[in-house]
């Protein structure tokens, strides 16, 4: 009997093991709650990464995310980056549970690799990668068994600015700025109220609103640090800039003591 | 019985390291008509010589469109055709539901060549015997891709396959040069003189025996109809008319016109088009 | 081979009396109509050449590459039928996919080679398939291991190289390698004794057009397999050129 009741039936001496009681992968996929005739599945994320935030400007994106992994409302690890260089016209970000968006960022390299090494001059565009997340998050979802994530998807397609966005049901849309977990609260109106007179901003202008928003996620979201990776897509290419700092002012907390 | 005794199957090799079985499957794409592809610098376009297996038939139809960006021309078993443009709309259906985009074709015409090559290696099964024509428009501009029942494959400027094509191949190979910055029309027009010099002298193209179907920049997969060939047909109409040229085969009966009368001929199961 | 023709030969699962297996060696056959390929192991790096021979001025320039990428690190020429050699590439790159699945890092070529060349020789023992009708070179550099080349049969053999030959003048582009002073070679002069090679053993009479085709992998290129630059191409064709040309004039001289 193990851990959960069940029988573990692949012990590194199995007898069946044409691999000399070597385990591959595949063993270590046992799930013992089906012997007691239930399947149980991951209905709560772990180690969880906040809010992912996106705009578009004349010509490009921004896409910034901050490095903080938490567990449960512990600060747990300090170096979880999450947003990834896909090629020279794409990133994605993720938010939601880190392992899940670890497990799919291998395939999606993976994925890339074996783009590169067709070389036929032929890259995926941020529309496909978004559509491929959606069938496969929705397929998960569909098995009871999600991704933990909400991934934003944020290039140029065929020249032109793009921000998708895809949940873990599988739910996806696209949008001229998105942002997600508290973001989605915090930092939309913000966006909302920088494209209001000019819908595509300049990217300094862009660069600005979301460090602003970052702020003050960092402000109020209990979730989120004050160390964050920025990426720009546009005509220079895919560029997720070393991790950089929030110069925070407390001042504006009433009852705090200011330096 | 045979002809050597290294022909009887796809996985024997003869000593001079060929494969007899699959050579055999490159001659099924000689007894099929002919068909031409070519292209210039934002269209590719794909003319077919059909043929009508009866007097009381209909002419057998020679392209098959496969997506919005791509179309084939058939040269060889026809049933053979329809199973490979059946995996290949099948193939261009999944990455338009994965990726919402449409298939580049070099990426399709690299999986129909592997999906082929399993077929030339086994003992169970035999190569598919025909040849196709892809004409596909995408990111990297107009192609036109060969298939060969050997499973290779090769990205063309123009290619002629079927029966007689060698003197298409003789005029796509002189004209060549001029085919990147001519107009659409004028390829067309290329297409159909490089058709017609595969005909034998009694055989004339028109609206019934030739079929054409163009893809290209903002330009979706078009089959024309008859209507819209006969204008092109009479824009060649004038043209001085080359000798059939030297063919690589005997020439065969001509086609089966409506006002003389033919005995029926016995339609075999592994029909060519 | 006397053997020929009795009827031993027609199997890839039967011996012949002498104990050969005729089928594989017939497969073998195929590989030597092929275009030479030739690879070169230096100190800091492995080069791929393959004369690719054009058939039709009907066909794209840059149609039927016989260099492919396996993976990032990994490259591989092919001689023979090249519709086989795709699945081998197909298989190699499977490979190399798992490996990393499971281990999160680069495949190494040993095993690489280990895995690809077993699986063509499964191909070896059984009646109802064929023996691969082409032979593969494999390159990698990495920091630890160096430069590796290693070069597949259509048997399922393999052996490490510092240079090799296979296709139609394997003999002749043997002969050129044993000039070289291989263990002390630098990749960028490995790149023009490469097109030398394939510029010297192609025959123009029976092959009218070829197409040179070169590739690299070494520490210049940070351990990533690629096609040689343009710039490095057209030096490297300008050389072999060069050199074909005092090779005739000394021969017009001999005379």
């Amino acid at each position: 009997m193990n851990f959960y009741g069940g029988t573990i039936h692949n012990g590194f001496n199995d007898s069946r093991n044409s691999f000399g009681g070597f385990r591959g992968v595949d063993d270590y996929n046992f799930q013992p709650d089906i012997d007691r005739g239930f399947i149980t599945r991951a209905h709560t994320p772990l180690t969880t990464v906040t809010s992912v935030l996106a705009l578009s400007y004349e010509g490009g994106v921004v896409m910034a995310a901050d490095l903080v992994g938490s567990y449960g409302s512990l600060m747990r690890f300090k170096n979880c980056p999450r947003i990834m260089r896909v090629n020279a016209n794409v990133v994605i970000g993720a938010s939601g549970d880190y392992a899940d968006f670890q497990y799919l960022q291998q395939i999606i390299k993976q994925k890339i690799i074996e783009e590169e090494c067709l070389d036929d001059g032929i890259s995926i565009k941020p529309r496909a990668l978004f559509c491929w997340l959606t069938r496969v998050l929705y397929q998960r979802r569909s098995k009871f068994d999600p991704l933990w994530n909400t991934f934003v998807i944020a290039g140029l397609q065929d020249g032109q600015p793009y921000i998708s966005c895809v949940d873990k049901l599988g739910t996806g849309y696209e949008d001229k700025q998105v942002a997600t977990g508290f973001g989605s609260h915090l930092a939309t109106p913000l966006f909302r109220e920088a494209v209001e007179n000019k819908p595509l901003p300049s990217k300094e202008e862009a660069i600005a609103v979301v460090k602003k928003s970052l702020e003050i996620l960092f402000y109020r979201d209990a979730r989120s640090f004050d160390k964050y990776l920025l990426a720009t897509v546009d005509s220079n290419g895919a560029v997720i800039e070393e991790p950089q700092l929030i110069k925070p002012d407390w001042s504006l907390a009433a009852l705090t003591e200011c330096p | 019985m045979f002809r050597n005794q290294y022909d009887s199957d796809v996985t024997v090799w003869s000593p001079q390291g060929r494969l007899h079985q699959v050579e055999y499957a490159m001659e099924a794409v000689k007894l099929g008509s002919a068909t031409i592809g070519l292209k210039n610098k934002t269209h590719a376009v794909l003319i077919a010589l059909k043929r009508a297996t009866s007097e009381l038939s209909a002419h057998q139809k020679k392209i098959i469109p496969i997506d919005d960006h791509m179309g084939i021309t058939i040269a060889g078993l026809t049933a053979d055709a329809r199973m490979l443009s059946r995996f290949m709309r099948t193939e261009c259906l999944n990455y338009k539901y994965t990726h919402s985009d449409l298939l580049p074709v070099g990426r399709l015409i690299a999986n129909v060549g592997n999906k082929m090559q399993v077929c030339t290696q086994r003992y169970d099964r035999r190569p598919y015997g025909v040849g196709l024509l892809v004409a596909g428009y995408d990111d990297l501009g107009p192609h036109i891709y060969q298939t060969c029942p050997s499973s290779n494959y090769f990205d063309c400027k123009a290619m002629a396959i079927g029966a007689r094509s060698q003197s298409a191949r003789t005029y796509l190979e002189k004209t060549l040069n001029s085919f990147p910055d001519c107009s659409l029309e004028e390829l067309v027009k290329h297409g159909l003189r490089a058709l017609r010099d595969t005909l034998p002298n009694e055989v004339e193209l028109n609206t019934k025996n030739v079929s054409i179907a163009f893809v290209g920049k903002a330009t979706p997969f078009k089959i024309l109809n008859e209507e819209e060939t006969g204008t092109y047909l009479t824009l060649i109409e004038g043209d001085e008319r080359r000798g059939a040229g030297p063919s690589d085969e005997p020439p065969k009966d001509p086609q089966p016109s409506t006002t003389e009368k033919k005995d029926p001929v016995p339609v075999v199961s592994m029909e060519t088009e | 081979m006397s053997s020929i023709g009795t009827g031993y030969d027609l199997s890839a699962s039967q011996f012949s009396p002498d104990g050969r297996v005729f089928q594989v060696e017939y497969a073998q056959k195929a590989v030597e109509n092929s275009g030479t390929v030739v690879g070169l192991r230096g100190t800091d790096g492995v080069v791929l050449a393959v004369e690719k021979l054009i058939t039709s001025k009907l066909y794209e320039p840059g149609t039927n590459t016989r260099i492919f990428n396996v993976d990032t690190h990994i490259g591989m020429a092919v001689s023979g039928l090249i519709s086989d050699a795709r699945q081998l590439v197909e298989n190699a790159k499977t490979e190399a996919s798992n490996y990393r699945s499971q281990y999160g890092n680069n495949i190494p070529l040993k095993y690489l080679n280990d895995r690809v060349s077993m699986y063509m020789h499964a191909y070896t023992l059984y009646s109802a398939i064929r023996p691969y009708g082409c032979s593969v070179l494999v390159s990698s550099w990495d920091e630890v291991d160096g430069p590796s080349l290693y070069m597949m049969d259509p048997s399922g053999v393999s052996y490490g190289y510092y240079g090799c030959a296979v296709g139609k003048a394997k003999q002749a582009a043997k002969t050129e390698i044993e000039k070289l002073k291989l263990h002390d070679m630098k990749i960028e002069d490995l790149v023009k004794e490469a097109a030398k090679i394939i510029y010297l053993v192609h025959d123009e009479l029976k092959d009218k057009q070829f197409e040179l085709e070169l590739s690299w992998i070494g520490k210049n290129t940070n351990g990533l397999h690629q096609r040689v630059p343009l710039k490095v191409f057209q030096d490297a064709e300008k050389y072999a050129k060069a050199a074909m040309e005092e090779d005739s004039d000394s021969n017009s001289e001999d005379m």
